[in-house]
């Protein structure tokens, strides 16, 4: 978009003082792009940035943890910036955040789903409101809105929150996140929505790319999935277990999880996983009025506790 | 129906050390008539109670979950049970979305010298689960028949 060349530049005056540089490039296909690591001038000159910029580069700030780290995030990836550094997992001396206004990113799998099947993309042009795929010598016109991510359409942080740089007109527009989706779920039957995780849950291949992708799971090597010793998961492959680490992740990311989405974009077998995390911040919201990744200063709902909490009520029986 | 004559269902409470714990070894001692279905473990604190121990073992095949703790201000470890009271709130909203009846789980505060109110607690949730019936075992044939109920809504 208009504001490449501009952040081009600002990345290429800070190089000299950074390690490394995380934006994103094309990727094996014009459509898919790929994040990119910085490290020379000419390196640069690779950096994309448009709609098809989906990936949350703050996944990578805690590996690279102890370098000087220069990151690009849109509006959604900068929450996740700011909670890692609310719970000190980075620190804010070797973090350059670039930061961008962003109108919404394409949802690959919308357009999968529209073409039917999705291999190599020969072309793929951009327009303010469109984008057009070339595949099997065939033009396939989508409309930017119809084929965004669903966390776009309810984005309240279009600009990055957080920036040493920032590029570009920052967006103001804010929509509403009445968490409908989660409502319109839970309106079903008990039994079906027990059926409709163990119908989803039965494709999990434990992969785990919901965790790699996930920029709050930091725990690495210790991750309780892989670990013997507490021994939470099994090696089976029962449903009860891929289940359980659904919820385990989304235990651990209550009241820290950014809603960026990279869970659910990363799931190879597109399995709802969103939809948890979402639930749990709706709780988090209504329980303690908190929202991760908004606040640098701010305390974990689950890390603290006021002596009367107004809207737990004592469970007397 | 009766809690005491029905068939015996599988109820876990997590019970911290120094209240309820005490609590119902008081009921216990006061020969107070309880039903039977609570098997008891002991931690050290509310505090220590991790929401997944609840959520385990509701998908492994308990009919319901009990967490008890000291009440709010009397924790042995000054906070241990303020930090639960958030984490077990929320778990207790979380569970709907999972098709998990939340009436299945449940945390209250008792004292060690509340036997009598560690009786009712226990017959209340006793009963409750009763009601409730056995928790819907997560099997094969049970991931099966989601299967085919998805294919055929599609």
């Amino acid at each position: 978009m208009q504001h490449l060349e501009e952040l081009k530049q600002q990345i290429k005056d800070k190089l000299p003082e950074l390690d490394v540089v995380v934006g994103w490039e094309q990727g094996f296909d014009p459509l898919r792009a790929t994040p990119l690591f910085m490290r020379k001038p000419e390196d640069v000159d690779r950096l994309i940035w448009n709609p098809l910029c989906v990936h949350n580069l703050a996944t990578y700030l805690t590996g690279l943890k102890g370098k000087k780290v220069g990151v690009v995030v849109k509006g959604c990836d900068s929450r996740s910036v700011i909670q890692l550094l609310q719970e000190k997992l980075i620190s804010r001396d070797d973090v350059t955040v670039f930061g961008l206004p962003c109108t919404g990113v394409v949802s690959i799998r919308k357009i999968n789903r529209q073409l039917g099947s999705l291999d190599y993309v020969e072309d793929v042009e951009l327009s303010e409101d469109s984008i057009t795929v070339t595949s099997n010598g065939q033009k396939h016109a989508f409309g930017l809105a119809d084929v965004a991510a669903d966390k776009c359409g309810r984005c309240q942080y279009h600009s990055a929150l957080l920036s040493d740089a920032f590029v570009g007109e920052p967006l103001t527009d804010q929509a509403e996140d009445d968490y409908a989706d989660v409502k319109a779920f839970e309106e079903q039957s008990e039994e079906d929505k027990m059926n409709h995780w163990l119908d989803v849950m039965d494709r999990c291949v434990r992969c785990y790319a919901c965790r790699n992708a996930c920029p709050m799971c930091v725990c690495r090597d210790h991750c309780v999935a892989q670990s013997r010793d507490p021994h939470w998961m099994t090696q089976e492959d029962s449903v009860q277990n891929k289940w359980l680490f659904q919820m385990i992740h989304t235990m651990h990311l209550a009241g820290r999880c950014t809603e960026c989405g990279e869970c659910e974009r990363s799931c190879p077998v597109s399995i709802p996983l969103l939809l948890l995390r979402r639930k749990m911040n709706k709780e988090i919201n209504e329980l303690f009025d908190y929202k991760a990744g908004t606040l640098i200063d701010g305390k974990p709902p689950l890390m603290s506790f006021k002596v009367e909490e107004e809207n737990i009520n004592e469970r007397g029986w | 129906m009766s809690a005491v004559d029905a068939a015996e269902l599988r109820i876990v409470g997590f019970l911290c050390n120094w209240c309820s714990y005490g609590g119902a070894d008081t009921a216990g001692v006061g020969r107070f008539q309880q039903p039977t279905d609570l098997r008891i473990i002991r931690v050290p604190c509310s505090g220590r109670i991790d929401p997944l121990f609840v959520v385990k073992s509701l998908i492994n095949g308990a009919d319901g979950v009990l967490v008890s703790g000291c009440h709010p201000r009397d924790c042995h470890y000054s906070e241990g049970n303020f930090y639960a009271r958030r984490r077990l709130e929320v778990l207790k909203r979380f569970l709907p979305i999972l098709g998990i009846d939340e009436r299945r789980f449940e945390y209250t505060w008792v004292s060690a010298s509340e036997g009598q109110k560690w009786k009712t607690v226990v017959s209340k949730f006793t009963e409750r689960i009763h009601e409730l019936g056995p928790a819907p075992k997560i099997n094969e044939s049970m991931v099966a028949q989601a299967k085919a109920l998805a294919a055929r809504a599609v």
